[in-house]
C-alpha cells in the first residue's frame, strides 16, 4: 500500500535536504520541539503511499494518520536512502508499538508540514488531547483496530466427552428400493390410511425390558433439600382457675388442758380483778334505772290502750263453721273441748235433744254415739270419730296424756278413750261397771291436777308419778265421785284371776282397741263418792256442775322435777299403775278440798270432799258449808278465772255470778239479769276482766268488768241459730285466739278473737285485783248492814223477807218442781223465823 | 383459779344476768355459763365487734382506747369488757 504522494518537485528535494537539514539542527532547536516529537517532510510520493496527502486524507481538522510500523520499514527497505523515513530508520526500529503516529502540522509548529510522534507516551498525550474534537473517526479507527482475533482453542477435556456423547454413524445408512411389478394402464386407486388404527398392521418397535441383563444403575440423581434442626412451635394451655364451691367453716376451740392452763394464769386474775368493778357498777346501773325508756311509749296511747276506741268496730270473726251432717243430725252439741297439744284440733260431743224432762233416764234411742274430732280447716269431715256406748255430756282430756279422754255419759257410765290419729274410728276403752256409776247423765267430769292424789278416804295425798290419773265426775243423782285409773290395790287377786276368765269366754276383743285400760273395763269402780246432803232440809242437792280449786305442789321440788322429766318421756302404763297404799304417802295439808258445786236449782254449793267418820265408823259426807241461791235454775258454767285462783264465775238461769273462794257471805259480784237465759260461759285465756257468755237465742255477749259492769261491753247478735250450748275458748302457738262456739243445732262454730279483745290493757290484772278485793269489801259491808237491820226486824217479828244477802233478783220460773221447792224452802224459813221469835 | 371462779360467781348472781363468757384475745372461749353453740357464736361476733370498736377508738385518738362497751337491746343488754389478752362478755335482762 503505497500512499499516493504529491509530488512537489521542490519539496522533494527541498524536504530530503531540509529533512536533514531538520534533522540536524533539531536536535539543536531543542526548545522548539520535544524530544519525542520528529517534524518530517513526506514527499508527494510518500504520502501517496501512506495515504496521507494533504488536504486529502489528512485534514487541518484530522491531522492524525496512524501508521503502520511494518509498512514504514519495508518503504525504508524499498526506497534505501531516497525513503522519507530515512532518517527515523531507528527511531521506528525500536518503536515498540505496531502504529505510529503522523500529525499534519498546518500551521508549522515544528518547522515542517508533518511530524512523528516517536515515543507511544507522547503519542498517548498528543492522540488523547486531540482526540475529544474528532471523536467520531477515532473510534471508527479504534473499532476498526479492534476486531477481536480468533483465539487458538486450549483443551480442557471435554472433547472425549462430547466425542461421547456424540452420535456419529457407525455405519453406511442402508438404502433399500422396492418394486412392485404392474401392469400399467390400470385403474389406481389411492386412499388414505390411519397408521394408528389397528388393521393398519403398523410394525412397530417399542422399546422393551430386556430381562437378559439389566442396567444396575450406579449413579442416582437426586435433590436434597436441607431441614433444619430446630423446629419452633406454640402450644397453649388452658389454667383452669380454682375456684370455692363450698366452704364450711368450724369455730375454734381449746382444748381442755389449754383452757385450765389459761384459768390458772396469773393475767387472768388479773383481768378479771381489774374488770370486775366496772361490770358490776354497769349491771347495776341497768338494773336501778332503765336509761332507754320510751316516754310515749310508757304513756301508754297505742292501739291497746284504749278500749273504747276498738271495741265497736271490730268484734269477733268468723273463721270456720264445723258441721257434720250424718253424726249432727237432729242432736245437739253437749261439749266442746280443745285438744291441749294439738293445734286445731277440736273435739265435740253430741247428745240427742229432747223434751225438758226431768226423767231422763227412759228416752233412749239406740244409735251410735261418737266423740267427733274437727280440725283445721277441714269443715265437714271430721278428722277421727271415737265411738262411744252412748252419748256424752262432758268429757275431758287427760291433761298430762293428751291421747286419753274421760267422758261421762247418758247412763251414768264413765268411759276412758285412747286416741290413736292413725285410724278414723276408735272406739272407746273401758267403761265403769253399770252397779257404782252414776244413776243420771254424768255432766261434769274434771281430772284431778298431777300434782296430788286422794286416797279412798278423800285425804290428799302427795303423788309420786306424775301424771293425772284420778278423775271426779258429778251428776244429778246427787252424787260426786272420785274414779282412779290405775288397778285398785285390794282386788289384784281377783283380778288376776279374772282375767283368766275373761280370757277363757274370749269375749271378743274387738279390733285395734289399745288394751290400754282394759284393767278397768267393766270393772271400774269409783275410789269413793261424796254425797251432798242439804244444808238445812233433808234431801241432797242435785249437782250439775263442779269446781276445784288447782293446787300446785311446793314442796320437794327436786323430787317433782324428777318426775317431771320422767312423766314426759314415759307413755304411762296405766295397767301396770297400782293404786298406792294410802299410809305409804304423805298428806298434803295445804290442798283446799272443798270445792264448789253447782247445782240444779242453781244453787251454789261449797263443801268438802273429805269423808268423815260418824260415830259408828262409817264414812259419810259432811254437811256442806256454804249454799246460795243465786241462779234462778240449772247452773250450767262453773269456772275458774286462768288468772285469779280464787275467783270463780258461774252462769245458770239468767244471771251470773262471781264467786271469791274463802268469802263465805256470797257472791262478791252478781251480775245484772236478762232477758235471756244465760247458757255457756268462759273466762277470756288473755284478759283477766273479759269473759264471754252464750244466751239462749244464739248471742254472745261480751262482758268487761273494767269498762261497765252493768251491761255487756258488746253483744254480737244471732251468732248462732239456736241456743248456744259451749263456748270454749283456745290460744294456739301462732297468737291466734279462737273462740269455739256450740250451738243446740250441732253446728260447731270457730270464732277469731280481734286484737282488742285479746290483748290485754296495761295493768289488767292489777285493776281486776282491785275491782274485786273493792267488791268483797262492800259485800262484807252489805252483809254487815244487813245483819244489823235484820236484827230488829226479826224482833219486830214480821219479816217475811228472805234473808239471804242477795241483791234481789228477778227470774222466771218455768219449772214446776223448781217453784215447789222453793215455796217448801220459803216455808221452812218462815217457821224458823217464827220459832225465833216466839211465836 | 378458785378467785376467778369466785368472781365469775359474784357476777353471775347479779339480778338478771342470763350469762357470762370470758375469752381469749382471738375470741376463742375460755369459760361460759352458756352452752356451747351459744357461746361459740357470741365470742365470735363480740371479738369482731371489739375489734372495730377499738379501732375505731384508736383512730380517732391514738392515745385513747376501749375500756367497756355495752349494748342494748331490745331483750337484753350485753356488755363487754375488753383487755389486752382476753374480754368478759356479761348479758344481761335489765328487770324494767
Amino acid at each position: 500500500m503505497a500512499p499516493k504522494r504529491q509530488k512537489s518537485p521542490s519539496r522533494k528535494t527541498g524536504v530530503k535536504g531540509k529533512v536533514k537539514d531538520n534533522l540536524t539542527p533539531s536536535p539543536m532547536e531543542k526548545p522548539d520541539h520535544p524530544d519525542d516529537i520528529y517534524p518530517i517532510v513526506l514527499t508527494t510520493a510518500t504520502q501517496e503511499l501512506f495515504e496521507c496527502c494533504i488536504d486529502e486524507d489528512v485534514t487541518e481538522q484530522s491531522p492524525y494518520k496512524l501508521l503502520e510500523k511494518d509498512d514504514i520499514i519495508q518503504d525504508i527497505k524499498t526506497r534505501a536512502a531516497v525513503s522519507d523515513f530515512h532518517p527515523v530508520k531507528q527511531f521506528v526500529l525500536d518503536y515498540p508499538e505496531d502504529e505510529i503516529l503522523l500529525v499534519f502540522d498546518v500551521d508549522f509548529t515544528y518547522g515542517q508540514s508533518f511530524y512523528l510522534v516517536l515515543t507511544p507516551e507522547a503519542k498517548a498525550r498528543i492522540y488523547n488531547v486531540l482526540q475529544p474534537p474528532q471523536p467520531e473517526i477515532i473510534v471508527l479507527e479504534d473499532d476498526v483496530s479492534k476486531t477481536p482475533e480468533p483465539k487458538p482453542w486450549i483443551s480442557l477435556g471435554s472433547e472425549l466427552e462430547v466425542d461421547q456423547e456424540s452420535v456419529k454413524e457407525t455405519r453406511e445408512k442402508l438404502c433399500y428400493k422396492f418394486d412392485l411389478k404392474r401392469r400399467p394402464g390400470l385403474p389406481v386407486c389411492f386412499s388414505d390410511r390411519n397408521s394408528t388404527e389397528a388393521e393398519c398392521r403398523s410394525v412397530a418397535c417399542p422399546s422393551y425390558q430386556d430381562s437378559r441383563f439389566s442396567i444396575k444403575q450406579m449413579q442416582r440423581d437426586c435433590g436434597m433439600q436441607a431441614v433444619p434442626k430446630l423446629q419452633s412451635s406454640t402450644a397453649q394451655t388452658e389454667r383452669a382457675v380454682q375456684r370455692n364451691v363450698f366452704t364450711q367453716y368450724e369455730p375454734r376451740e381449746l382444748r381442755e388442758k389449754e383452757k385450765e392452763n389459761i384459768l390458772r394464769s396469773e393475767k387472768l386474775k388479773k383481768f378479771v380483778n381489774s374488770v370486775t368493778p366496772r361490770v358490776l357498777h354497769a349491771l347495776q346501773q341497768a338494773h336501778i334505772m332503765n336509761v332507754f325508756t320510751d316516754d310515749f311509749k310508757a304513756l301508754g296511747i297505742g292501739a291497746e290502750a284504749s278500749d273504747q276506741l276498738v271495741m265497736v268496730s271490730e268484734g269477733l270473726k268468723l273463721q270456720w263453721t264445723f258441721t257434720d251432717e250424718k253424726r249432727a243430725m237432729g242432736k245437739k252439741i253437749s261439749s266442746v273441748s280443745w285438744h291441749p297439744t294439738i293445734h286445731g284440733l277440736i273435739a265435740v260431743t253430741f247428745i240427742k235433744k229432747q223434751e225438758e224432762q226431768l226423767d231422763k233416764s227412759t228416752v233412749y234411742i239406740n244409735s251410735p254415739a261418737f266423740i267427733v274430732f274437727y280440725g283445721f280447716p277441714d269443715q265437714s269431715n271430721p278428722r277421727l270419730l271415737l265411738e262411744c256406748p252412748d252419748d256424752i255430756f262432758a268429757f275431758e282430756f287427760c291433761p298430762s296424756n293428751p291421747n286419753v279422754i274421760v267422758g261421762g255419759c247418758r247412763n251414768g257410765k264413765d268411759l276412758g278413750n285412747k286416741k290413736e290419729n292413725k285410724t278414723p274410728v276408735m272406739s272407746y276403752c273401758a267403761v265403769s261397771s253399770i252397779e257404782s256409776s252414776h244413776k243420771s247423765p254424768v255432766t261434769d267430769v274434771q281430772w284431778l291436777p298431777k300434782t296430788f292424789e286422794v286416797t279412798r278416804t278423800g285425804v290428799p295425798v302427795q303423788k309420786i308419778s306424775n301424771m293425772s290419773v284420778q278423775v271426779v265426775t258429778c251428776s244429778p243423782d246427787c252424787s260426786v265421785m272420785f274414779w282412779d285409773l290405775r288397778v285398785p290395790k285390794l282386788q289384784n287377786q281377783f283380778l288376776a284371776d279374772r282375767k283368766q276368765d275373761v280370757d277363757q269366754k274370749t269375749m271378743m276383743t274387738p279390733y285395734s282397741i289399745p288394751t290400754t285400760f282394759k284393767h278397768l273395763d267393766r270393772t271400774w269402780k269409783p275410789l269413793f263418792r261424796v254425797s251432798l246432803p242439804k244444808i238445812d232440809t233433808s234431801g241432797e242437792y242435785a249437782p250439775l256442775k263442779f269446781s276445784l280449786e288447782h293446787y300446785t305442789c311446793n314442796s320437794n321440788t327436786g323430787r317433782n322435777t324428777d318426775n317431771e322429766n320422767d312423766g314426759a318421756e314415759v307413755l304411762p302404763e296405766y295397767s301396770q299403775l297400782r293404786i298406792p297404799s294410802a299410809k305409804t304417802l304423805k298428806t298434803l295439808d295445804d290442798v283446799n278440798t272443798k270445792f264448789y258445786v253447782g247445782t240444779e236449782e242453781g244453787e251454789i254449793v261449797y263443801t268438802d270432799w273429805k269423808l268423815e267418820e260418824d260415830e259408828f265408823g262409817r264414812k259419810f259426807s259432811a254437811k256442806p258449808l256454804l249454799c246460795f241461791r243465786t241462779h234462778a235454775w240449772f247452773v250450767n258454767t262453773m269456772q275458774r278465772s286462768p288468772f285469779f285462783k280464787d275467783i270463780l264465775l258461774t252462769t245458770g238461769g239468767w244471771n251470773f255470778a262471781i264467786w271469791k273462794e274463802g268469802v263465805m257471805g256470797g257472791p262478791i259480784f252478781v251480775g245484772p239479769s236478762s232477758e235471756q237465759e244465760y247458757s255457756a260461759a268462759c273466762w277470756s285465756l288473755s284478759r283477766s276482766a273479759v269473759f264471754f257468755i252464750g244466751r239462749n237465742d244464739g248471742s254472745i255477749e261480751v262482758w268487761n268488768l273494767l269498762l261497765n259492769t252493768s251491761e255487756p261491753t258488746h253483744v254480737h247478735e244471732h251468732v248462732a241459730s239456736t241456743r248456744i250450748t259451749c263456748i270454749k275458748p283456745c290460744i294456739t302457738a301462732s297468737k291466734q285466739h279462737y273462740l269455739a262456739v256450740a250451738d243446740n243445732l250441732g253446728v260447731l262454730r270457730v270464732f277469731n278473737v280481734p286484737k282488742a279483745l285479746r290483748s290485754p290493757v296495761k295493768n289488767e290484772d292489777l285493776n281486776m285485783q282491785i275491782f274485786f278485793d273493792q267488791e268483797n269489801d262492800r259485800l262484807k259491808d252489805y252483809l254487815e248492814w244487813e245483819e244489823l237491820w235484820a236484827k230488829p226486824r226479826k224482833e219486830e217479828g214480821e219479816s217475811k223477807k228472805q234473808v239471804e244477802p242477795d241483791k234481789p233478783v228477778t227470774f222466771q220460773v218455768d219449772s214446776e218442781e223448781a217453784d215447789l221447792k222453793e215455796y217448801s224452802d220459803y216455808l221452812k224459813l218462815e217457821e224458823s223465823i217464827l220459832e225465833h221469835t216466839g211465836l | 383459779m378458785a378467785e376467778v371462779e369466785e368472781t365469775l360467781k359474784r357476777i353471775q348472781g347479779q339480778k338478771g344476768v342470763q350469762g357470762i363468757i370470758v375469752a381469749n384475745s382471738e375470741g376463742i372461749p375460755i369459760k361460759s355459763t352458756l352452752d356451747n353453740s351459744s357461746t361459740v357464736q357470741y365470742a365470735g361476733l363480740i371479738h369482731q365487734l371489739v375489734m372495730k370498736a377499738r379501732s375505731t377508738i384508736r383512730d380517732i385518738d391514738p392515745q385513747n382506747d376501749l375500756t367497756f362497751m355495752r349494748v342494748r337491746s331490745k331483750k337484753n343488754e350485753i356488755m363487754i369488757a375488753p383487755d389486752k389478752d382476753f374480754f368478759l362478755i356479761v348479758i344481761q335482762n335489765p328487770s324494767d
